[in-house]
């Protein structure tokens, strides 16, 4: 039989002791990580962005990604937003006793992999074991710091009007991919999660350009969220053209099935930006060069009117607004 | 993606708007039945692109929103009955009945699973064979044939645990019951493109002949419903008023005979109650005799309280077509689809959640 995580695990006995040397330490480590005190200690100096989200989805390992490469992205894209340059992370694991030892495994390589990608480490850590049915099969928690550089000062409520707006590629990959997976349904055109760091697509933007207002990761919510929230941070209008949205055809297709809206849907691996009209080529040619960015696409641009709005020309032609998400995004039923 | 880019072709739709604009000289008072057109029609804008002489209403075509207070009611309390497993669309779980919601209900305890198809329902009666497991069938004709496929299944596979409750409406008696009551004078329909795929044309030609109204059966891109109103506007022009397809790559005159064979083997007629319009004769099916075993209505006969409906709500009138979302003074005030008020506001084919969404420019 498969070896199982046991309640023993996470009491602060041998087994946990185990468990932390053998399988965390190893995967993870770097000097400040193998200190293993209470509390992870390095130099830093400059201006911090800190952030911190937890993770909980439902399958753990899904097309694309798992919960592991999540949760490193997560943090790492948060921190991307500020314009910071992610270094240090702090994983937490609540984990449900009866996990096989071998998923658990898999996440932590999945860490490693995605830490080692986005070139941050893991510096300070925590594992507790729940009884069974207390959590489901494994949630992870993680925090960040970053440094920002100076002069760069990004905040969703820097949009200002004559931006233009940036999208990194095509929207709704990780929310479909997740969902087919869940729901057991398989398409034509598969649709793997985006789920990706970001930073250093980042990192070329900032290169690139003096001028970026605004980022964020449009996930839950989608990129509909993600625009409303910058038009009412900032007091804005923003204008976008369905046409110019890119949408990979699995998730088109998986969309009209399930009569939902690929707007609304999370993405895990994408950027928004606003840009100064003049850098805006610029930016863009630095994303298309960025593995991450390929399919970046000038979408739209803000406006002093229709402040607090979203407007979405349509492809034949009309326009509509694009409001928040309302509840829950439910499959339509005939 | 084919089959998808060319209906919401930019060239294509501009060239039939202009086509309307150039032809309509009269009123044409144009009613969408099926509150998949609403979204679509609400989602691209297409009002936008018509001329002032074609007014577009929006109708009684969504299943969750035509429920009558009292069959949701019977729902919830048949969701509080201990032991029993309720499966539902999504949709359901949060529209309000007269005291509570499914969603409610299962807040506080009820065993309800929201389901994509009734085979999930089938599948969750197979995997839980102590229990008994209630689907609760709201659709129109779309929705019928997979609901007698999986009775018949129910049947074959002698499962003793699978109950239906049928709240399945029919289409041509509700169009029929809004004409007779006059109220919105309607010169056109665009006619539901799934429904029509089922139960054919031929419902739709008394209205031609006896009311003088024009019906082109629609699909639900872009194009495909401007494509259905200059057919429209060119049969009011003309005034000779008739049943055409403009969805011909979905739906033939004749509908699809194999699923209405397993629909009359398995249903019969009923009068059914709608909310806004209310008693229509022979409007519902219900299951017939020879599978009255699957009836959870039968089963599990329960106390209902008295309906009532909410104070304000004008859901009624939105789905008759008399007045426009906006209209209502609860909309987008107290009435959002965070705290949805009626039904229309719930559905995701509902007229109000349509308008919420996607109006709002012309509001």
């Amino acid at each position: 039989m498969s070896e199982k995580i046991l309640l023993a695990h996470g009491s602060g006995s041998k087994l946990s002791h185990d468990l932390v040397e053998k399988i965390l330490v190893p995967s993870l480590t770097n000097p400040i990580l193998a200190q293993l005190d209470d509390a992870a200690v390095f130099p830093l100096s400059g201006r911090l962005a800190f952030t911190t989200d937890s993770y909980v989805v439902n399958p753990i390992f899904f097309p694309g990604g798992d919960i592991g490469r999540l949760a490193v992205c997560g943090t790492v894209n948060d921190l991307s937003t500020s314009g910071a340059r992610p270094l240090y992370l702090s994983l937490a694991l609540i984990i449900e006793e009866g996990l096989e030892l071998d998923d658990l495994r898999r996440v932590i390589e999945s860490v490693r992999n995605t830490a080692a990608e986005a070139g941050v480490q893991i510096v300070t850590g925590d594992t507790k074991v729940v009884n069974r049915g207390k959590a489901d099969r494994l949630f992870i928690n993680t925090a960040g710091i970053g440094l920002i550089q100076e002069g760069v000062d990004i905040s969703g409520s820097h949009v200002r009007p004559g931006d233009k707006i940036i999208l990194s590629g095509g929207i709704g990959e990780h929310g479909i991919a997740v969902m087919s997976r869940r729901e057991g349904l398989e398409f034509k055109v598969p649709v793997v999660s985006d789920c990706a760091p970001l930073n250093r697509m980042v990192a070329g933007m900032l290169k690139a350009s003096n001028n970026i207002h605004s980022l964020r990761d449009p996930t839950r919510g989608g990129l509909a969220s993600t625009l409303s929230e910058f038009a009412l941070q900032s007091g804005v209008g923003i204008i976008i053209e369905e046409g110019k949205i890119p949408v990979h055809d699995g998730v088109r297709g998986a969309c009209e099935l399930l009569g939902l809206d690929p707007l609304y849907i999370a993405n895990e691996g994408k950027m928004v930006a606003a840009v100064a009209p003049e850098d805006a080529v610029a930016v863009l040619a630095s994303m298309q060069g960025n593995r991450y960015g390929t399919q970046a696409a000038l979408i739209g641009e803000v406006t002093a009117e229709h402040k607090g709005r979203v407007i979405m020309k349509t492809r034949i032609g009309a326009s509509r607004i694009v409001d928040l998400p309302a509840g829950e995004i439910l499959p339509r039923i005939c | 993606m084919r089959f998808i880019d060319e209906y919401r072709d930019a060239g294509l739709a501009r060239k039939l708007a202009s086509r309307i604009a150039a032809i309509s000289t009269r009123p044409a008072r144009l009613m969408e039945f099926c509150g998949g057109h609403t979204v679509a029609i609400m989602r691209n804008g297409i009002r936008q692109l018509l001329p002032p002489t074609v007014e577009m209403f929006s109708g009684p075509g969504c299943p969750v929103c035509v429920t009558a207070n009292a069959d949701i009611d019977r729902s919830i309390t048949l969701a509080g009955l201990p032991g029993l497993i309720i499966t539902t669309f999504g949709d359901m779980v949060r529209v309000p009945g007269s005291y509570a919601t499914l969603q409610k209900c299962r807040a506080s305890g009820g065993d309800i699973r929201i389901v994509y198809s009734i085979q999930d329902a089938l599948q969750i009666a197979r995997g839980n064979p102590g229990r008994q497991v209630v689907f609760i069938a709201v659709g129109f004709e779309t929705t019928a044939p997979t609901i007698a496929m999986a009775v018949k299944q129910a049947d074959r596979e002698g499962l003793q645990n699978f109950f239906v409750h049928c709240l399945i409406k029919m289409t041509p008696p509700a169009m029929k019951a809004l004409l007779d009551l006059g109220e919105i004078m309607l010169n056109g329909i665009i006619c539901p493109g799934h429904v029509t795929a089922i139960i054919g044309t031929q419902p739709y030609e008394s209205y031609a002949r006896d009311y003088g109204v024009a019906c082109v059966v629609a699909g639900f891109e872009p194009v495909d419903i401007l494509q259905a109103v200059a057919m429209l506007v060119e049969q009011i022009e003309s005034g000779r008023p008739r049943v055409e397809i403009a969805y011909t790559r979905g739906v033939r005159p004749e509908g699809n005979l194999k699923a209405l064979e397993v629909m009359d083997e398995v249903f019969e007629t009923t009068d059914a109650e709608w909310r806004g319009i209310g008693r229509i004769p022979c409007s519902g099916y219900k299951l017939k005799d020879s599978f009255v075993r699957f009836d959870a209505s039968a089963a599990f006969p329960v106390e209902v309280p008295p309906a009532r409906e909410a104070a304000g709500c004008r859901c009624g009138e939105v789905l008759r077509g008399i007045i426009r979302p906006p209209d209502c003074r609860l909309f987008r005030k107290v009435c959002t689809p965070e705290n949805p008020v009626g039904p229309c506001m719930v559905s995701s084919e509902g007229s109000c959640a349509a308008y919420y969404q996607y109006g709002g420019i012309d509001e």
